[in-house]
């Protein structure tokens, strides 16, 4: 049984697991390196739909934007920040939106890189009540976060790997080296 | 306790394997949805809607607060009268924000038979996921 192995053992295994999500992963950029599929070709929409050729092409709307490896293939935080788009953060008028620049370090990572979460970057993005407190508590630490819930598609996982960026993009998030 | 890591990476192996093999296989735009609840059994195809698109326009804080949409494919019990009534889709395709109601073939564009569910990224919450 895997969890009786000695710890050398296990250490070993998870190296090779190491490689394997590696090439894996660069398997899956591969996949994505190409440009974006027409609307006719995504499995989605109807060929015989009569709407269909009114409608914008991927190609065409992000083509111009920064581009990325993974997920639609657009640096989204980049976009936002050279202001190559613009979207805005109401339906009508200008309500301010709340922006924190407050970073969180999440250290419960098993010997990986720990987690830095930009505050900045999401608040750019969303209310603090897409969050809080139903995501994630206020206060560091106190929010029982493991990957296992976030490929579960809890916490982080709820957005990642669906809307934002997707969770083969480890070292986003792992993203501060611990020393030793 | 590094020991009980190393256990916690293998016991995650067979999920982000699944992961790597799900996200090769995709084809439709990472983000785009199908709702379906409703539009096929009513006679129209299924509903596309491309977050891609969206979001160069709007924030996720527009839909999912102040219009709000569940973070949920599915969740969010949309009709066509809520629509034509300004709810939903229809806060912004009233023919000010953006087209109206009555381009029926933009929106519901999808292949028949497909079901409600996140197509270019894995479902969130909940089993069944993947
Ligand atoms: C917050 C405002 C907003 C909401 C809510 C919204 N849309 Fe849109 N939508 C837009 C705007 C703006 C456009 C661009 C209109 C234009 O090009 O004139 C658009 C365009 C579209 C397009 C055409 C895309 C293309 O390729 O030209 C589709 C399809 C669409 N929306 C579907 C939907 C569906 C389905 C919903 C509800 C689930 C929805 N939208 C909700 C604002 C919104
Ligand atoms: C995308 C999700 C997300 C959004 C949006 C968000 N937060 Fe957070 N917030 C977090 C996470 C994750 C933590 C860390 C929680 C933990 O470690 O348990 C956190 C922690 C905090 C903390 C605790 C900091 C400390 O020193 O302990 C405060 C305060 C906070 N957030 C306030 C806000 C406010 C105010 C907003 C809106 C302007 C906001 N957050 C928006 C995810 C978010
Ligand atoms: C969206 C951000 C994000 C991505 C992408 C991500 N992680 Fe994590 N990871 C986290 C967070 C947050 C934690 C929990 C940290 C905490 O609670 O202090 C975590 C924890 C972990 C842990 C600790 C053990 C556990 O089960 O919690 C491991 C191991 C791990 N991640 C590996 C990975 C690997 C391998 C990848 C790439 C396949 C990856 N992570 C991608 C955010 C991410
Ligand atoms: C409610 C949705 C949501 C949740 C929950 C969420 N994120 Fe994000 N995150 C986003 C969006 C949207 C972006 C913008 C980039 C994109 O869409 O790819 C982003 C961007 C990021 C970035 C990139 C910053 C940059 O400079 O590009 C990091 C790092 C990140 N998230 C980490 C996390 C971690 C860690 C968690 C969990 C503790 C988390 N996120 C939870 C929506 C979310
Ligand atoms: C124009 C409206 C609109 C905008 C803007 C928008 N969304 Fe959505 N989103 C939707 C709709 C509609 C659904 C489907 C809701 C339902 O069926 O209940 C959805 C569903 C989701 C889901 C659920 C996916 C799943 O797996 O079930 C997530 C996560 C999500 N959105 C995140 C985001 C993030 C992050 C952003 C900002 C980068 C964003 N959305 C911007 C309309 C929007
Ligand atoms: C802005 C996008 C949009 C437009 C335009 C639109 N619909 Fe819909 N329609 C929807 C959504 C979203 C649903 C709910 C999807 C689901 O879960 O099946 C829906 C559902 C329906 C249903 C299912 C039953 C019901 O009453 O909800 C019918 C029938 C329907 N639409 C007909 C039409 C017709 C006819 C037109 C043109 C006059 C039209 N739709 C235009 C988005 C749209």
């Amino acid at each position: 049984m895997w969890f009786a192995m000695d710890i050398k053992k296990t250490r070993r295994v998870s190296k090779s697991v190491g490689i394997a999500l590696l090439t894996g992963m660069f398997g899956v950029q591969l996949a994505h390196a190409g440009k974006w599929l027409p609307l006719n070709k995504d499995g989605l929409h109807d060929r015989r739909s009569p709407g269909l050729e009114l409608l914008q092409s991927p190609q065409d709307a992000l083509g111009s934007l920064p581009t990325d490896t993974a997920g639609n293939k657009v640096n989204w935080s980049r976009a936002m920040d050279e202001r190559l788009i613009k979207p805005r953060g109401a339906l009508a008028g200008d309500k301010k939106v709340q922006i924190l620049d407050l970073n969180i370090v999440m250290t419960d990572t098993a010997g990986h890189p720990n987690v830095l979460f930009p505050h900045k970057v999401h608040t750019q993005w969303l209310d603090c009540a897409n969050c809080h407190e139903s995501l994630f508590k206020s206060k560091t630490g106190a929010t029982p976060v493991t990957m296992g819930s976030i490929l579960r598609g809890e916490h982080c996982g709820v957005c990642h790997g669906a809307v934002a960026f997707p969770l083969t993009e480890c070292r986003r998030c792992h993203l501060l080296p611990q020393e030793g | 306790m590094q020991d009980t890591n190393h256990r916690t990476i293998l016991r995650l192996l067979p999920v982000v394997v699944l992961l790597l093999v799900a996200s090769a296989a995709v084809r439709a735009e990472f983000g785009d949805i199908v709702l379906n609840n409703v539009s096929e059994q009513e006679g129209m195809r299924p509903v596309i809607f491309q977050h891609w698109f969206h979001r160069i326009r709007f924030q996720c804080r527009v839909c999912h607060n102040e219009l709000k949409f569940e973070m949920r494919v599915g969740a969010t019990q949309v009709t066509m009268d809520q629509i034509s009534q300004g709810r939903f889709c229809g806060a912004c395709h009233n023919g000010e924000i953006a087209w109206t109601v009555e381009n029926c073939d933009l929106c519901h564009t999808g292949k028949p038979g497909l079901t409600t569910r996140i197509q270019g990224g894995h479902q969130t919450k909940g089993p069944g996921i993947w």
